[in-house]
């Protein structure tokens, strides 16, 4: 687990494996009881998007011979993943060398080609959060409305505490209305510092005082949640660039890691996401929420083809516990075993 | 705006398809695999665009080619036929019950926009002289209760609320409060759920049951993806849905999932919400969005002058009326929504005498955000209003401003700028002289 890496300095405060862990807040306590271990939920959440998936291959590829209505369908499933034209084209003209070459004639070999094929594409694009000694280790998360900037904030926190590293949250999204006091609740829930300023006031100056005073109170790990914006509106983005800069230089040195949270429900959209919150913030990775639905999540292929984003970690539910780094062979697993 | 890639997409393809003269088969079909991937690239669900694709083609490689029409021309018509009737044909509107009060429900995913547009909904209502109430039934997400109560206070509507509680008891509570309160709309914002989360499906259901709603809305994010279709099957399968509200319109995203909800649950788009703020709320209008899908370009016009004998008598009316001073605010919007569909003002002034050499014409500037602003301004107008622009004192002036979401700066320009269009259209239809004071009108339109 890289989050050990990152606290290894540290003395305090064993850290415990995720699946067995407890933590002191009642809430906290009722919520790891009732849910089942990371690894079962990412299994479960990823289910419904492997059946869905899985089945349509196997009834598309099962004693079939391969010939390029063949490759056309599975290149129709790809973009009905949501891989993405470009992309799910480049993969299967990649299927179509192999298989001239390999002298592949059954659809079901084919299969095991395009498994391998995802797999090396994600593997490719496959990272864990940056690893630092320096303190406090800071997390920019930024996104569009509603893609599960906040949400993943507290699965974060949750995730730290339990590594052993004093957390503090900071209310950076001062626009929507109530959202200080949905990370207000995340941070109580989760048992971590948090700070804020008043709704409407500058989210620069949120995030000037929240370095400051996480590094008054030797916080471990600062994490500064965003308004959601969409990538066109260019003065929100501007902003957005402002509130880097300010953390950066109050810093003095870059921000450990830049996140975009991506809801694993968009389309195509997400590539222009990726794109132009990059020309704003230098984005270090990608969070794909919302993974427990049955959208397919292609867009991971996209994001990483097109763009060379990494996609870090994957929020599969709405409680804490439900986050997980991304793993390439294991998300391709899931999806094909 | 969103559809605007898709557009430049489709232009792009019809104008290679223009100046062919006859098309082969093969043509069609070189054409319509542009226009597939330039669907799938906006997302439009696969099992859609396919359909589309049959559909286009059936007909484009049948007979009917009108006599005034190069096959071309032919199969664009077809493709912008199809296309409108795939986003739903006319403008479909909210179904508020003849015995108040009316109970909407407003479902969707985690993240879509339901608080936002419970609000945005709220606040239309309420300029419409309803009197609305606003109920606060997620009970999951962290702050969703103190978030419904911020935007309650600020856009002066009451929030029903019962803390954690079940929602159906919520929910009947609420109806009851309303009654009792004389609340003639109530507005139902439920937690974000997935839709293949049986449990909370089944509380959907039971708020269903218990309250009987007129109206349950599914609230969709343009952004999504080709899930869309499962998400909209399932929620319309387990809640009958009377209608679908598009969210985040006013980012990039081309709103595919617009096309793919409609074909897969043949229910309305009722509304598209086009900002953050409170009234960025507006009607969806199906034929607009598919003329946009197009593009404005001039392939569609042509086909229309060809086609369409009913605009030209529509121009003659205009042309009289402008004649014989009856020009009115009504005009003036039904203008700048065909403007804004087509394009067709500078035909229709083309007709009018003297008009037809100005050259501004042609390269007609049209600002969306400024037509949406006038549209919401002459929108908040009584008829008599409209009809009649001198009766617009000071109090009418601040109470349009007040209902169209704009300042009352924005309402005096736009009555200046009416009655100057009205005095220059007059001027030009009575003499030549008018022409060159032809710039005022257009700054209009920047
Ligand atoms: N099912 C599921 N829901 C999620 C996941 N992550 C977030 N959500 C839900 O998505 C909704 C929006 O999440 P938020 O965390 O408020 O999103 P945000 O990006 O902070 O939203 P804004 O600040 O309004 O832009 C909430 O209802 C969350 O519970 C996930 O992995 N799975
Ligand atoms: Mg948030």
């Amino acid at each position: 687990m890289f989050w050990k890496n990152i606290f290894k300095k540290k003395d305090t405060a064993p850290t415990e494996s995720l699946e067995q862990s407890t933590v002191d807040e009642p809430q906290a306590k009722e919520e790891a009881e009732t849910s089942q271990s990371l690894f079962q939920r990412l299994k479960m959440g990823l289910s419904k998007t492997r059946k869905g998936f899985v089945d349509r291959m196997e009834q598309l590829v099962s004693g079939r011979k391969v010939d390029e209505e063949l490759f056309e369908e599975l290149e129709e499933l790809l973009i009905q993943a949501d891989c993405g034209v470009p992309t799910a084209m480049e993969l299967v003209d990649r299927l179509r060398e192999r298989a001239k070459g390999e002298r592949i004639t059954e659809g079901d070999e084919i299969k095991r080609l395009l498994r391998q094929e995802i797999t090396a594409m994600l593997e490719s694009h496959a990272q864990s959060l940056k690893e630092s000694t320096a303190s406090p280790y800071v997390i920019m998360v930024v996104g569009v409305n509603g893609a599960g900037k906040t949400t993943t904030i507290g699965k974060l926190a949750y995730r730290f505490k339990q590594e052993g590293a004093k957390v503090l949250l900071a209310a950076g999204d001062t626009f929507r209305a109530a959202a200080i006091d949905q990370l207000k609740a995340w941070a109580d829930r989760v048992g971590v510092a948090f700070i804020s300023h008043q709704e409407g006031a500058d989210p620069a100056a949120v995030a000037y005082d929240a370095v400051n005073a996480a590094r008054a109170r030797g916080s471990d790990v600062l994490i500064l949640d965003t308004a959601g914006r969409l990538q066109t509106k260019t003065n929100l983005m501007a902003e957005l660039g402002k509130v880097h800069r300010v953390v950066q230089r109050e810093l003095g040195r870059d921000v450990d890691e830049i996140l975009l949270v991506v809801d694993a429900t968009t389309g195509q959209n997400a590539l222009s996401q990726g794109r132009m919150f990059s020309e704003a913030v230098p984005i270090t990775g990608i969070v794909l929420t919302k993974l427990d639905g049955t959208a397919k999540g292609g867009i991971v292929l996209a994001l990483g083809n097109e763009l060379n984003l990494p996609v870090k970690l994957i929020g599969v539910g709405e409680k804490y516990t439900d986050l997980r780094d991304f793993n390439a062979a294991e998300f391709a697993k899931a999806l094909f075993d | 705006m969103a559809f605007d890639n898709l557009a430049a997409r489709l232009q792009e393809t019809m104008r290679k398809l223009r100046g062919k003269g006859r098309l082969s088969e093969k043509d069609v079909d070189e054409s319509l695999r542009e226009v597939r991937l330039a669907l799938l690239e906006a997302d439009v669900n696969f099992k859609v665009v396919k359909d589309f694709i049959k559909r286009v083609k059936e007909r484009a490689v049948g007979e009917e080619v009108l006599s005034s029409l190069t096959p071309g021309q032919q199969v664009i018509k077809i493709v912008h036929e199809e296309l409108t009737a795939l986003m739903g044909g006319t403008q479909a509107k909210l179904q508020l019950s003849s015995k108040p009060p009316t109970v909407i429900m407003m479902v969707g995913l985690q993240g879509a926009g339901k608080t936002t547009t419970a609000a945005k909904l709220a606040r239309l209502l309420k300029s419409q002289g309803h009197r609305p109430l606003m109920v606060a039934a997620d009970i999951y997400r962290p702050a969703a209760i103190k978030q419904l109560m911020v935007l309650g206070e600020q856009i002066e509507v009451p929030v029903f609320s019962m803390g954690q509680q079940n929602p159906v008891d919520i929910a009947k509570a609420a109806v009851n409060h309303g009654i009792t309160h004389s609340n003639d709309v109530i507005i139902i914002d439920t937690a974000g759920r997935l839709h293949v989360d049986d449990a909370l499906m089944e509380e959907l259901v039971q708020i269903r049951e218990a309250v009987s709603p007129h109206e349950i809305l599914l609230v969709v994010d343009s952004m999504t993806g080709q899930d869309a279709v499962n998400v909209a099957e399932a929620f319309n399968a387990r809640l009958e849905l009377g209608g679908i509200v598009l969210t985040k319109l006013d980012g990039d995203a081309r709103g595919g999932a617009a096309l793919s909800v409609k074909a897969v649950t043949g229910k309305p788009i009722k509304f598209a919400g086009v900002s953050e703020k409170m009234d960025g709320l507006e009607p969806f209008y199906p034929d607009r969005m598919a003329s946009r899908i197009l593009g404005m370009g001039d392939v569609l016009s042509l086909i229309e002058k060809a086609t369409a004998a009913v605009d030209q008598e529509k121009a003659k009316q205009l042309a009289h009326k402008l004649k014989e001073d009856e020009f009115t605010l009504e005009d003036f919007l039904d203008q700048l929504q065909q403007l804004k569909k087509m394009g067709p003002l500078d035909q229709i002034l083309g007709m009018l005498p003297g008009m037809g050499a100005v050259k501004q014409l042609k390269n007609l500037d049209v600002d969306e955000n400024h037509l949406k602003r006038i549209e919401a301004i002459i929108n908040s107008m009584t008829v008599q209003e409209r009809r009649n622009p001198q009766i617009i004192g000071g109090s009418r002036r601040k109470r349009i401003a007040q209902g169209s979401g704009t300042r009352v700066q924005d309402v005096n320009r736009l009555l200046k700028q009416f009655e100057q269009t009205r005095m220059l259209m007059k001027q030009l239809t009575g003499s030549e002289k008018g022409r060159r004071r032809s710039k005022g009108m257009f700054s209009l339109f920047r």
